[in-house]
């Protein structure tokens, strides 16, 4: 297989237009003679039904929760970039793309950011148009705030709840176009294959959450919007919902995954509190500009954070990182945390955290300034740990939030499946190693706002508006493995829940594939999920009846595939001999305990091939070049 | 009317409805107080106000055509008031088909807002009632057909009258309390600087009203007025 | 805590429902509420019964799935915060705890405590949006905002359609939501030119799915988890008097119920 990224040639600031005017394009009256599936109904893939009905296309948007307005890129809390540079602060479409490419460790594909950084200014115009209540100055113009350590103020944002106004924004398109009947909206309705015709993508084999009822949708193309994957963990802040089943299927079929080792962990989420709980809760990394982390000196310090007095304090980021503090970005806090806490310096009662403390602030600006700045997660805080932060420190600790990696997509953002598109967070394209602060919500609108509905149109005019045909065999016979998927998961009967075997698969995939990772415990890690695997096909528990509401059968039917996905994850990390944005091999360090990243031999993206359920991935390698950003050693002491 | 009847149509329009009409009683509950508290000047500044509401308006409209007209506009409010209340209560009524086990928990409801359906059919028959005692005079035992203040007196010393009278000026005072501060949110008369103000009016027209229409009985059964 | 718990259990849309009853045991105070009811599910699911179900997805309080009437109480007792975000230190050991799910004849049940939103998004669909086509807009600071009215659509924006202010209201209005977002579009700019509009089709959309009439007792205001004010109730109520009253005959077709 050639992994052919099809980035035009010329210079990267043309690259865009040149390949905007190559694209072939329907002819407006031809264009309601094709059908698009999008699955997913996020920031990405609302955008681009709502676009793509808005073109005339026939639409019909498949999601998992009850209405498209609840995916989980409405718990984004902080804001969204754009290089509008309008606090004539020096920002600049060149700059963005230069902070992401570097931001991302120089794993991310140069031509795909800068077009990223280009259309970042059209999203908000977008959004503001639809009435999102981005925040503004009293004159009137839109506010802006420097976010995740950038040195311009490029974020715009909506209070703490940028990804939800957002959504809603998007949401609203999609409505727009359900009530002008462009788009059919399928909620309460879960992609559990793809199938092929001839090898394309033409069409998707769904089940009907409520009644149970397995039946295939046709189309011209399907565009998967599905999220990320960092649901792998058990633990994580995305929404229990949130899986791969949709890019694990197509990677099945043929899609190749790119990167799947590539996750964040994010640094400022609340510690767990016992083992019954279902998720961790993720806070603003605003956080940070005010608190000072620490953890005590001594192992097995017990006296309340009050009565530790300074001296016998460590504040490890200020120490390790003079001149960024407590601002370090994301990938590094989270692994001094985790380092602090393996030390058995960890803080609360179960030693899982470490403080993030307000005390000088408070003592500094007063508490009234505090609470303006953070009442609202200070209440949150407080309603989930019981703790009142104003007067004891937070506790955090990281937790999986985003993933990088995800389906292999080239320039058009199409999979090496024809006629699957992937966008949105289920693609690999943008962020490299690291995902750079409120660059996720940029990057989800991009692709469904302004590029996707550009790109789709010369596959179409090639395929041409052929007939499209449900009944067609491969339907039938993905149809049967999926119904027959289902009766097996109900067959096992065995004795343990599915949460269980997540649980258990969770920790494995923490431990060897979390925040640091090494030769030794991904060789463990990748004996323990095969077993984990059939321990699944052999002992779990699904309830009730396939032709039913079946909540359990839902969170079978994707552990099943975390399963298999768990195990990718771990052989991507094995064989990345290097240490890149989030992806930290202990063996491949500075002597100072920073990520080493090896351009000479890892200058790639990893595109992994399926070829069986337990037998070895084929790797493909996409060569990344960097010819407008040099490639340099990131620093933040 | 055309466009009087598409916000009929719609519930929200029949609110608005219900809040004008409720404007026009309050109006109309006033004015109505006001010439009540006469009676505490004696007969004749009594009769002679009844009397004046006969003859006002002339000579434009001729001896009680301006009363007439009055009643006719309150009746038609009244029709409208209620039609639309029970309209929006059937409504209502079908919109929970199965009730909560143990019936929601009230948090910001009053007992006021909770008992406005029901207080609303108390004061309808009242009204009947009130015609019926000192309009018609056909439940009153001792009507005499232009004696008003006479019929007031003799009226309320029946004590199981003045208590009757009490109940429904107690559903009166309540109806108002809800029914003036939810009157001005349905005619959409907010606005932050002043919405601190909605609910002491409404509290402030209840009592004045309540006062102000019980003193009068009151008084005629304590001996004040004779 | 031990606790005991009454909870709705309906197989389906179709079949009477009845409440069951369960014990909740060891549950720890810092645990969440649903965290509770996942204990309960493990164990149901290990006697080989059929776990109760009930929506949830983000569990942090913003994507408007999770809901459950707790104790005659949409959300439950904590003010401000959605089902998911209440914890177990709010009860104590021994405490009855029913649950129920929203009851509103436009919110069928699915199962159990899953109810159908869907009324919900039908009420957007007829124009509960800024026509925006991708693409045809101005550049986003040629519109000047007043930060006060900016921040004012934000407090209406920021419903998460939990659909919790029709569970609580004693007549099963849906106002609050649609006011939310009347208001949310209305006080903005480029709201405008479809205000008249989207007022009439949001209400006629509204009254046509089944919900009750609003009496303003408030109680939607109470059980919001966003806090949003039925201030915005009287703000659509204006807007639909002037629409009504302003509208053109050809509107009238779009905005008749």
């Amino acid at each position: 297989m050639e992994l052919d990224s099809k980035v035009p040639s010329g210079p990267i600031q043309e690259k865009w237009d040149k390949r905007k005017f190559e694209l072939k394009l329907v002819n407006p009256a031809n264009k309601r003679k094709y059908t698009v599936i999008v699955v997913g109904s996020g920031l990405a893939g609302a955008s681009a039904a709502a676009s793509l009905g808005e073109l005339g296309y026939i639409v019909k948007c498949f999601c998992y929760q009850d209405s498209a307005r609840r995916a989980h890129s409405i718990a984004a809390q902080g804001g969204i970039n754009a290089a509008k540079n309008y606090q004539n602060d020096g920002d600049s479409i060149w700059r963005l793309f230069y902070d992401t490419v570097k931001g991302g460790d120089y794993r991310s594909r140069e031509a795909n950011v800068y077009r990223l950084a280009q259309v970042s200014n059209n999203i908000i115009d977008q959004c503001v148009a639809q009435g999102v209540p981005f925040a503004r100055e009293y004159g009137g113009l839109l506010a802006n705030r420097s976010f995740g350590g950038a040195q311009v103020s490029r974020t715009f944002y909506a209070r703490g709840q940028t990804g939800q106004q957002l959504l809603v924004g998007a949401y609203h398109a999609l409505a727009k176009e359900v009530g002008n009947g462009t788009v059919q909206m399928f909620p309460r309705t879960e992609m559990l294959d793809l199938v092929l015709v001839d090898g394309q993508a033409r069409g998707i084999v769904v089940r009907d959450m409520v009644t149970g009822k397995v039946s295939s949708h046709a189309a011209h193309a399907v565009v998967l919007a599905t999220g990320g994957y960092s649901n792998v963990y058990f633990f994580s802040t995305n929404a229990k919902g949130c899986n791969t089943t949709a890019i694990w299927r197509a990677h099945r079929r043929g899609a190749v995954f790119a990167n799947p080792c590539f996750t964040q962990i994010h640094p400022t989420c609340i510690p767990r509190a016992g083992e019954y709980q279902s998720k961790l809760t993720l806070m603003s990394e605003s956080l940070r500009n005010d608190g000072r982390i620490w953890v005590p000196k001594e192992q097995g310090e017990n006296r309340p954070a009050a009565q530790i007095p300074d001296a016998e304090r460590d504040y490890y980021l200020e120490r390790l990182y003079p001149s960024f503090g407590n601002l370090t970005p994301r990938d590094i806090a989270s692994r001094r945390a985790k380092e602090a806490v393996d030390d058995g310096r960890g803080v609360g009662l179960l030693k899982n955290g470490v403080y993030l403390d307000f005390r000088d602030a408070i003592q500094r600006l007063g508490k009234s300034v505090i609470e303006e700045r953070y009442g609202n997660l200070f209440e949150m805080y407080e309603r989930i740990t019981g703790e009142n932060p104003y007067a004891v420190p937070m506790r955090i600790y990281p937790a999986p939030h985003y993933t990088m990696g995800g389906l292999w997509v080239d320039y058009d953002l199409q999979s090496t499946i024809p006629g699957l598109f992937v966008i949105g967070e289920a693609n690999f394209s943008d962020h490299g190693a690291n995902r750079l602060g409120a660059s996720a919500l940029m990057q989800g609108l991009a692709d469904g706002y302004f590029v996707l509905p550009y790109t789709i149109s010369d596959y179409l005019a090639r395929v041409g508006p052929t007939k499209t045909d449900p009944t067609h065999a491969a339907f039938g016979a993905v149809e049967r493995e999926v119904g027959e998927r289902v009766k097996k998961l109900l067959a096992v009967n065995g004795k343990l829940t599915v949460d269980t075997i997540h649980r258990d698969l969770g920790q494995v995939m923490w431990d060897a594939c979390g925040m640091a990772r090494s030769r030794g415990a991904l060789e463990k890690g990748l004996e323990a999920i095969p077993e984990i695997r059939e321990r699944f096909w052999r002992e779990v528990r699904v309830p009730g009846r396939g032709e039913d509401f079946n909540q359990s059968l839902e969170k079978a039917g994707r552990l099943a595939d975390f399963l298999e996905l768990g195990e990718l994850m771990c052989r991507d990390a094995l064989h990345r001999e290097e240490s890149s944005g989030g992806h930290f091999r202990e063996e491949f360090q500075t002597p100072e305990g920073e990520a080493k990243r090896d351009d000479e031999r890892f200058a790639f993206v990893s595109a992994w091939e399926f070829t069986g359920v337990g037998s070895a991935p084929k790797l493909h390698q996409e060569p990344l070049s960097f010819e407008n950003v040099p490639l340099s050693q990131r620093s933040y002491k | 009317m055309r466009r009087v009847l598409s916000l009929y149509r719609s519930s929200v329009g029949k609110k608005i409805l219900m809040a004008v009409t409720g404007v026009v009683f309050v109006l109309f509950v006033f004015a109505h107080m006001f010439g009540n508290l006469k009676a505490f000047y004696g007969p004749e500044k009594f009769n002679h106000y009844a009397e004046f509401l006969r003859d006002v308006g002339a000579p434009a409209f001729g001896h009680g055509q301006l009363l007439w007209l009055f009643r006719v506009v309150l009746l038609f409010a009244v029709v409208i008031h209620a039609l639309a209340a029970f309209q929006l209560w059937r409504m209502s009524a079908v919109a929970r088909p199965v009730p909560y086990a143990r019936g929601l928990q009230p948090e910001e409801s009053t007992y006021a807002s909770r008992t406005m359906r029901w207080g609303g059919v108390i004061l309808l028959a009242f009204v009947v009632y009130h015609l019926l005692h000192f309009t018609t005079g056909t439940a009153h035992p001792d009507f005499v057909p232009g004696a008003a203040y006479e019929n007031l007196v003799i009226g309320f010393q029946s004590i199981p009258v003045v208590i009757a009278y009490l109940v429904a000026m107690g559903a009166l005072c309540l109806h108002l309390y809800h029914g003036v501060w939810s009157g001005l949110q349905t005619l959409g008369v907010n606005h932050q600087r002043y919405n601190r103000y909605r609910r002491p009016l409404a509290v402030l027209v209840a009592g004045i009203v309540f006062i102000g229409f019980v003193s009068v009985p009151v008084a005629i059964a304590a001996g004040i007025i004779v | 805590m031990n606790l005991v718990l009454h909870v709705w259990r309906q197989a389906s849309p179709t079949v009477k429902g009845g409440f069951v009853r369960y014990e909740a045991k060891d549950i720890s105070d810092h645990a969440s509420f649903l965290e509770m009811l996942d204990i309960v599910n493990e164990q149901l699911t290990e006697n080989g019964e059929e776990p109760i179900a009930f929506e949830h997805d983000c569990r942090e309080g913003i994507c408007g799935s999770c809901g459950l009437v707790i104790n005659g109480v949409p959300h439950g007792p904590q003010h401000g915060a959605a089902t998911c975000q209440l914890h177990m230190r709010h009860y104590k050991d021994g405490d009855q705890i029913w649950i129920e799910p929203w009851r509103a004849k436009a919110f069928p049940v699915v199962k159990d405590l899953v109810v159908d939103r869907g009324a919900l998004d039908r009420i957007i669909q007829v124009g509960g949006y800024i026509s925006a086509r991708t693409g045809a807009v101005p550049d986003a600071n040629a519109t000047l905002i007043r930060k006060e009215h900016a921040e004012l659509a934000m407090d209406a924006a920021s419903c998460i359609g939990c659909g919790a202010c029709v569970a609580a209201c004693p007549n099963a209005s849906a106002m609050l939501f649609v006011a939310a977002k009347v208001s949310h579009l209305g006080l903005l700019p480029q709201g405008q030119p479809e205000r008249r509009d989207r007022v009439l089709n949001l209400v006629a959309q509204m009254d046509s799915e089944g919900f009750g009439s609003c009496t303003n007792h408030a109680e939607c205001e109470a059980s919001c988890p966003k806090q949003i004010s039925i201030d915005f109730i009287a703000r659509l109520n204006r807007d639909l008097f002037v629409a009504s009253l302003a509208q053109t005959p050809e509107r009238m077709v779009a905005g008749a119920g």
